[in-house]
């Protein structure tokens, strides 16, 4: 079967929720987990996660480090509904309450390497003055009912969302058979499979 | 001509020249570049440039650099045309070097002086610059914070390093501002390496750079001025800007990538004054200045403005600027972009002309309505049929590709212009001739003829040999004289043309003649023409002979020709004179008769006096004298043939004589020379009426020829239809006149580019022009001679010189529109073949017929001339082109389609994922779909695809009959379409959807939460705490368990006590129980007298099963038992999908059973006894719940008592009671039948339900009716949040009604109402039942939960099937027509959930039916199964049928009391809320 040619593609991800940029909030953690379309699956790893807390860091940068490692590999038939990654960070608010302090979807990168991205994050806005008022009193914020619908386009039409901070993820991608399978994802794949190796042994 | 055509190049070259530099040259570089000409034209540019640049240096230092960089380019485009004519080539390479060198030497020496200038400006000015700029000071400090990098250097530097960096900042600086100071700065590279490295291998170098910079790099600007690398330069400050903004950039990123922290280092805080911001913003940022910018600036490099409007061209008025704002956007502009894009030819910003009309463009409205009425009358204009070339359209599907037509026009000569002096018009007229003369001497038609001539005196003499020919002498002689008559021909011919040849060699002559003299009494010369007569000497004895020979010959035929002439008259003489001489004698016979006749016939003689003339004598011709005719032959061969011995002429006429130059010329002259030069001659090219381009406007060369050299290649839609070039002159900047329009031939088909010739077309033009100079003018007489006598008018007159072809395309096809669209095309080519007058003109458009015809006619089809036609033909007969009489959109489609749609619709995987995109209940969950094709099995699709076949074969084995399986159809269409309706508004989202929020808590909300602070930590009776929900998505197989609590059942149907009772149980059939019963008195007899006490009666158990598994409870003893047990069953969503519309449609049911445990006791042996019991277990089923899983999920939970189902008969089982247990207390049990289990069922997780879906269907509703169910809907919403309070509902079409309407008296049966026709009770129950007949279908579950379709009863009863409202409507509409009052009721019952029962009002107290069991319950019954009343829908109590309301119950338990709470929505009224009264109680219902 495997030398007739693949009938999937993987794609392996690994990489980290590297930090976060939220310059008002502290003792943040964030959780992932991925969407991804009815042709993938998962075939290990990790599907979600959720971090430890971080406080940010004394410097200028006020950074807030995580360094969450993400492990997952897919398996698919189809890059439709290519796995994208959804976080959410999260944080106690004035009050001790936990609420939410951002949402963010990216998609994984396609081309194999290594991949920087930063998210920008936004929260759902509360509907009215009042309700603000009353969730920021009640620690309450408005949530997304799944956090997965930051993935889609579906309905977003309906809510009104807040931009704040920044997280910085890192993805080291390698895939599997894309090309086998006709898929053609950039460059670096091409390189891969046309250059010859160095002879092993020499001194480089 | 070559050699003519490339002189005229030359020529146009050097005025070109001229005119580029007369901006700067002066007469007399002109006059001395014009004599260099005269020999060698090529070289003379180089001098004269040199001097040029001398004068640049001289005065105006600026445009060195530009001219280093530009004259190579330059020069090369200049000297390419040159190197055509033959010329020396070693002086001009030696020249090329010379000036080279020297423009290298100039150039270093400029750049020496210009170093020396700026240093000398600039020493002063630094150092003050340094000390006192706070701005420098900033950068330094600016170096000092940098991270990283920068603080090893400032370990390493010291004072003195620090200045000298300052330093060089300083000069960068200066090298910025001033873009002219020669380069040679090292790059910042070199300067950071020199300030962080330590330079020990190589210590000279490295010292040598400081000291140029550490002083003020007089002598390194010195040497490196000569080295002359200007890139260097720009290298340089492009380094030093982007390090300084790579460093800003990273100083300013976040500061999240480098430690910059670690090497902070602690300083008081800067202060910048106000002075030092100002100055820094000015470095940022750039105010442009509101003066006025000097056009030179806007303009490229000497080059004039230009203004389009002075040339005669139309230029709308500009839009009104303000001219500060101009100012402003013109400098930012220069400031900005360098390029000069912006700025039109006259130095001003390119604008579009003033979109603003001055006067409005809408018709005034007319106020008079008469006039407006008549202004929209609709006037009745007949179609035009619109033919405009849409047939010449370039098909869309036929023609790939477009269309090219080349248009080569190389070059323009006057034969005759205004400005021709009278030299040039014998110049011109020579020109023709010798063209003439070239012409004629190539064709050499003397030479031919004299051969033929030859070869036909050949041919005779070979044909007078008799002993050659072997034909018949007749024929021999027939053709000898057709040869004789051929030679007379030819040699006439012969001789007209060597009388032709001769007279223009003549005339050659003479006019050259007349020139030279025209020369000599005007002094001086204008054309370089130059006629030389190349005598070709000649054997003159040979010569002489066959002078002689041929004059021999000539006269021998002659005299031959003569012979047979005088031969021939002499024939006729005789032949005439017997004639005469017969008339003669006739006549003298008549005359002997007329005298005998006349006294005979007197008036006869004078009736025909001379009916004939008298026929002369004929006069015997002469014999041809020899003499006399060699003479003429002499003479005549002396007149046209080159006389023996004579050499042989040949004129050469060459452009290698020189012109006068301009200053010994007479002044009218000059001014001649001067219009000449400033007129320019252009070409438009107007393709089918329409200008479609036009070549670049040309000065007219001093020989009045103009070279264009331009291809014009037109992208052709259209079949050309005429293709013209106009000529235009300009004059100075006067303005443009057209001189002449030239119609250029359309090419044929067969001619492509590469192999068209140039072809030269005449023009003239009939415009009149006198001029005060030189030039003759045009249509204007003159006379060579003095006294101004034999005058001649010339017009302006003169050849165009281009080539018309098709292109070729890439791959060699011409481009050339198919010929089916060239129908004008081609009928030109038709003309000529002559078809019309053959089939007519009709048949040119029948194909056929012209193809018959083409095969009559046999048409060559190897003739070029014919090769449109047959192509054409070929085309038609074969059907390939085919005009398409429709218009297509998106042409181009097919180009982007990757695969055909055969394809793509045969690809199994592209369908798979078409229909699961598309929702398909089959597919809508599919997951992984292959790779590829191979691997989708054909059996994915044949549900689906039998379920489409399906869809209208109506399938009767599967029901009882035929209406029942065509009803099943009709369901399942429906459902099909509510499900697809619903998949649409599935997508559709409320901020709910997707956004948890909190509610805005109510004041009493915020007390109770702060009262709650205060509450017991333990309270007594404490409450049930709501569960999270959980989303269904994130679920996998065994995160879901259905708990099913099992607390204690009633009523349990006991075992019969048949054999205790009435008789000793036999041995054999007895049971272990009775056994059991009957052993006691072996053991304790006393136990017998309390048996029926004593006595097990039943043991029940409880087993539960869902989805394949099942549990159950321990055994519980007697008919009330009590377990009191929770059970765990794994929920398993089908294929795993968890999602809720997935949860919605499970079908799956909860089956509790209960069973009676029995042991037996199998032991045979009584002895045995003692030591082992052998029992076997029985269970006997005694009834069951089924509870269907879509309940629960949509309840959440269930908690109550239901009945439980038990078979009417149960064989060994009763429920018949011994007095003894009935002991009272339970009388309101004793009021129902049957047994009951009480059951609490949840899920955990507790999953969220789906939401039904809110869609707005249509309606036919009133809308003020919808309005105010909305209203009154949104009211009880807010005051009874969990009551289903329904107004309106689907109906099966998917259509909004009033729910009332569905409630409508209907005569039940017949039969139902004679049954008992007494009792009313009776017939109640009856119809009851019938109704509860009807076969149950839920809609839930059909339609998966996401909505209730109503329908009517007559559709019910037409169904044969539908859910607890059809029922309830039923039974309700029957009821009402029975005379009850009866009500809707909408409220939850278990174990249905939400449902609808009936309510009847009976004389004193309600009833309360279940329709789909027919079973009614008092309202004081505990076990009706209705739980809750949402609310009623029927008439009220004023006994009107049209007053049909709604009524909700307030909420509060125990009681219902409708009284003063109810609300009503009244039909066909206004609307209005009003108060009825009704009074209903019953003890169990609990308002929620």
């Amino acid at each position: 079967m495997a030398a007739a040619g693949p009938s999937v593609f993987l794609l392996m991800v690994n990489g980290q929720v590297e930090s976060a940029q939220f310059p008002e909030y502290d003792d943040l953690y964030c959780k992932y987990c991925f969407v991804y379309g009815q042709d993938w699956a998962p075939t290990a790893g990790l599907e979600e996660g959720i971090s430890q807390i971080t406080s940010k860091s004394q410097d200028v940068r006020q950074a807030l480090v995580w360094n969450f490692p993400i492990d997952v590999t897919f398996k698919s038939t189809n890059p439709y509904g290519w796995p994208q990654i959804v976080l959410s960070v999260y944080g106690p608010d004035v009050f001790g309450n936990d609420v939410v302090r951002g949402y963010g979807a990216v998609h994984l990168p396609f081309s194999p390497g290594r991949h920087k991205r930063t998210i920008p994050m936004f929260v759902p806005e509360s509907t009215s003055k009042l309700q603000k008022f009353t969730s920021w009193f009640m620690g309450r914020r408005p949530e997304y009912t799944d956090p997965k619908v930051v993935a889609q386009g579906e309905g977003r039409e309906v809510t009104r969302v807040r931009s704040q901070g920044f997280v910085t993820l890192l993805f080291n991608v390698v895939t599997k058979d894309m090309r086998k399978l006709g898929y053609d994802t950039g460059p670096s794949d091409t390189q891969g499979v046309s250059r010859p190796s160095p002879p092993p042994g020499l001194p480089l | 001509m070559n050699p003519k055509e490339e002189k005229v190049k030359i020529i146009t070259e050097e005025v070109d020249e001229n005119d580029e530099d007369a901006g700067v040259g002066s007469q007399k570089k002109t006059s001395k570049m014009a004599r260099q000409k005269r020999k060698k034209p090529l070289p003379a540019a180089g001098p004269e440039e040199m001097v040029s640049e001398n004068a640049h240096l001289g005065n105006q230092p600026e445009p060195l650099q530009e001219d280093s960089d530009t004259r190579p380019v330059s020069m090369t485009t200049r000297r390419g045309p040159r190197s055509l004519p033959p010329i020396p080539s070693a002086s001009r390479t030696g020249f090329a070097e010379f000036s080279m060198r020297e423009r290298m030497r100039e150039k270093l020496q400029a750049a020496r002086s210009k170093a020396e200038s700026t240093l000398l400006q600039e020493i002063p000015t630094p150092r003050p610059r340094r000390l006192q700029s706070p701005g420098e000071k900033e950068l330094e400090t600016e170096f000092g914070t940098e991270p990283g990098e920068e603080a090893q250097k400032t370990q390493q530097e010291d004072d003195s390093q620090s200045r000298s960096r300052v330093k060089f900042r300083d000069s960068v600086r200066k090298i910025k501002t001033k873009p002219p100071v020669p380069p040679g700065f090292p790059s910042a590279e070199e300067a950071y390496n020199f300030f962080t490295f330590n330079f020990d291998p190589e210590p000279e170098e490295s010292e040598e750079k400081p000291k140029a910079k550490n002083r003020d790099g007089t002598t390194q600007e010195e040497e490196e001025g000569e080295e002359e690398e200007p890139p260097v330069q720009g290298i340089h400050k492009t380094d030093e800007q982007l390090l300084i903004s790579a460093t800003e950039a990273e100083a300013f990123l976040w500061g999240l990538d480098h430690t910059a922290a670690d090497f902070v280092a602690v300083r008081p805080a800067d202060y910048e004054s106000a002075h030092v911001r100002l100055q820094m913003e000015k470095e940022l940022l750039f105010v442009p200045s509101r003066l006025t910018v000097p056009t030179y600036k806007k303009l490229p490099e000497n080059v004039q403005p230009r203004y389009l409007e002075d040339e005669g061209l139309y230029i709308g008025t500009r839009p009104d600027v303000p001219r500060t704002c101009q100012n402003i956007m013109e400098n930012r502009l220069l400031t900005q972009e360098p390029g000069r894009r912006w700025f039109g030819d006259d130095g001003r910003i390119v604008a579009l002309p003033n979109p603003i009309k001055p006067f409005p463009s809408r018709p005034p409205v007319l106020t008079q309505e008469q006039d407006f009425r008549a202004e929209l009358e609709t006037l009745y204009k007949k179609a035009v049929k619109y033919v405009h070339r849409s047939q010449h359209m370039i098909g869309s599907g036929d023609s790939p590709g477009n269309f090219q037509l080349d248009i080569d026009i190389s070059g323009l000569i006057f034969t005759h212009h205004p400005c021709f002096s009278r030299e040039h018009v014998l110049a011109a007229k020579l020109a023709q001739l010798y063209d003439q003369y070239l012409a004629r001497h190539q064709r050499n038609k003397a030479k031919f003829l004299t051969d033929k001539l030859q070869a036909l005196r050949n041919a005779v003499q070979t044909g007078l040999n008799p002993e050659k020919t072997h034909k018949s002498l007749d024929t021999t002689q027939k053709t000898i004289n057709e040869y004789k008559s051929e030679i007379r021909q030819t040699r006439k011919l012969r001789d007209a043309e060597q009388e032709k040849d001769r007279m223009l060699l003549k005339t050659i002559i003479k006019v050259w003649k007349e020139m030279k003299s025209l020369r000599e009494f005007q002094r001086f010369t204008n054309t370089p023409l130059k006629l030389v007569l190349r005598k070709e000497k000649v054997d003159q004895k040979a010569d002489e002979e066959a002078y002689e020979a041929e004059i021999q010959a000539e006269i021998s035929e002659l005299l031959e020709e003569h012979m047979e002439e005088h031969e021939q008259k002499m024939e006729a003489y005789r032949a005439a004179y017997q004639q005469w001489k017969a008339w003669k004698k006739a006549q003298r016979a008549k005359k002997k008769k007329k005298k005998q006749a006349v006294e005979e016939h007197p008036e006869e003689e004078m009736g025909e006096p001379y009916p004939e003339e008298d026929p002369v004598k004929p006069v015997p011709p002469e014999p041809t004298d020899r003499a006399l005719m060699e003479h003429q032959v002499r003479e005549r061969a002396a007149r046209s043939r080159r006389r023996p011995g004579e050499p042989l002429l040949v004129p050469e006429l060459s452009l290698a004589g020189s012109v006068t130059p301009n200053e010994q010329c007479p002044r009218v002259e000059v001014l001649r020379r001067e219009d000449v030069k400033r007129r320019s001659i252009y070409l438009k090219v107007i393709f089918n009426d329409k200008e479609v381009s036009r070549t670049d406007s040309r000065p007219l060369g001093a020989d009045f020829r103009v070279h264009f050299g331009q291809i014009f290649n037109l992208q052709i839609f259209n079949w050309p239809e005429s293709l013209t070039l106009q000529v235009y002159e300009t004059v100075g900047h006067s303005g443009t006149t057209l001189l002449a329009e030239v119609f250029l031939p359309i090419p044929e088909t067969t001619i492509v580019t590469g192999r068209a010739p140039i072809e030269e077309v005449e023009f003239s033009s009939n415009q009149h022009v006198t001029l005060d100079h030189e030039g003759v003018g045009s249509g204007m007489p003159f006379s060579f001679e003095a006294d101004g006598s034999n005058q001649l008018i010339l017009m302006t007159s003169g050849k165009v010189s281009n080539s018309v072809a098709w292109a070729i395309g890439e791959n060699g096809i011409p481009l050339i529109p198919p010929l089916s669209q060239q129908n004008i095309g081609f009928r030109s080519v038709l003309k000529r073949a002559d078809a019309i007058s053959s089939i007519g003109t009709s048949g040119l458009t029948d194909l056929k017929k012209l193809a018959k015809w083409a095969a009559e006619s046999k048409l060559d089809p190897n003739d070029p001339n014919n090769a449109p036609l047959m192509q054409l033909i070929s085309v038609a007969t074969s059907g390939e082109s085919y005009v398409p009489d429709f218009f297509r959109l998106e042409q181009l489609q097919q180009e982007f389609n990757f695969v055909s749609d055969e394809e793509l619709s045969r690809s199994k995987r592209f369908r798979l994922l078409c229909l699961r995109s598309q929702e398909v209940p089959e597919f809508r969950n599919y997951k992984q779909i292959p790779a590829y094709d191979r691997e989708i099995m054909e059996k994915v699709f044949q549900d689906y695809e039998k379920r489409l076949r399906d869809r209208n074969v109506i399938e009767t084995k599967d029901h009882i009959d035929p209406h029942r399986a065509m009803v099943a159809k009709y369901l399942q269409q429906v459902r099909e379409s509510v499900i697809n309706r619903f998949l649409i508004a599935k997508h559709h989202f409320l901020l709910s959807d997707l956004i948890v929020e909190e509610e805005v808590p109510n004041i009493s909300i915020l007390g109770l939460s702060l009262f709650k602070l205060a509450e017991q930590k333990r309270p007594l009776r404490p409450r049930r705490k709501g569960r999270k929900k959980v989303t269904a998505q994130n679920l996998s197989d065994g995160d879901i368990k259905v708990l099913v609590n099992i607390i204690r059942a009633y009523d349990i149907p006991v075992r019969k006590p048949t054999a205790s009772k009435f008789q000793q149980p036999s041995r054999s059939s007895r049971t272990f129980s009775e056994k059991h019963a009957a052993s006691p008195p072996t053991h304790s007899p006393t136990h017998s007298a309390d048996y029926p006490l004593g006595q097990v009666l039943v043991r029940p158990f409880v087993e539960v099963s869902f989805q394949r598994t099942i549990c159950h409870t321990t055994t519980a003893e007697g008919p009330n038992p009590s377990w009191n047990e929770e059970l765990e069953l794994p929920f398993r969503a089908p294929n795993g999908d968890y999602s809720t519309s997935s949860l919605q449609s499970v079908k799956d049911d909860v089956f509790i059973n209960i069973f009676d445990e029995v042991l037996y006791d199998v032991l045979e042996d009584d002895r045995e006894r003692g030591s082992g019991i052998h029992t076997r277990i029985e269970r006997h089923w005694l009834g069951c719940v089924k509870i269907p899983f879509s309940t629960i999920y949509f309840q959440a939970k269930i908690d109550g008592t239901f009945k439980i189902d038990i078979p009417p008969v149960l064989l060994g089982y009763s429920k018949e009671r011994s007095m003894i247990i009935e002991r009272g207390f339970d009388s309101v049990r004793s009021l129902s039948e049957g047994s009951y289990i009480t059951l609490f069922i949840t899920m955990e997780p507790q999953l969220v339900p789906g939401e039904s879906v809110r869609e707005k269907f249509d309606s036919q509703e009133d809308e003020k009716l919808l309005q105010a169910t909305e209203k009154f809907q949104a009211e009880c919403a807010l005051k009874f949040p969990h009551r289903q309070c329904l107004t309106t509902v689907t109906d099966i079409s998917g259509k909004t009604v009033f729910i009332t309407r569905y409630l409508k008296p209907l005569n039940p049966p017949q039969e139902l109402l004679e049954a008992c026709p007494n009792n009313p009770q009776a017939t109640a129950e009856l119809v009851a039942r019938y109704v509860s007949l009807i076969p149950f279908l839920p809609d839930t579950v059909s339609f998966a939960g996401i909505c209730d379709l109503w329908s009517t009863s007559d559709q019910f009863l037409d169904l044969l099937a539908g859910d607890e409202e059809e029922h309830a409507v039923l039974l309700c509409n029957y009821f009402l027509s029975l005379g009850k009052k009866a009500w809707l009721v909408m409220g939850s019952a278990i174990p249905e959930g939400p449902t609808a029962y009936v309510l009847t009002r009976e004389q004193s107290h309600y009833l309360i039916w279940n329709p789909c069991s027919g079973h009614f319950y008092g309202q004081f019954d505990t076990f009706c199964p209705l739980k809750s009343v949402g609310c009623l829908i029927g008439p009220d109590n004023t006994d009107s049928q049209d007053h049909q309301v709604i009524l909700v119950t307030p909420s509060f338990g125990g009681t219902l009391n409708y009284e003063g709470y109810c609300r009503r929505l009244v039909k066909n009224r206004s609307y209005e809320v009003r108060v009825p009264e009704f009074k209903l109680q019953c003890h169990h219902l609990l308002a929620v």
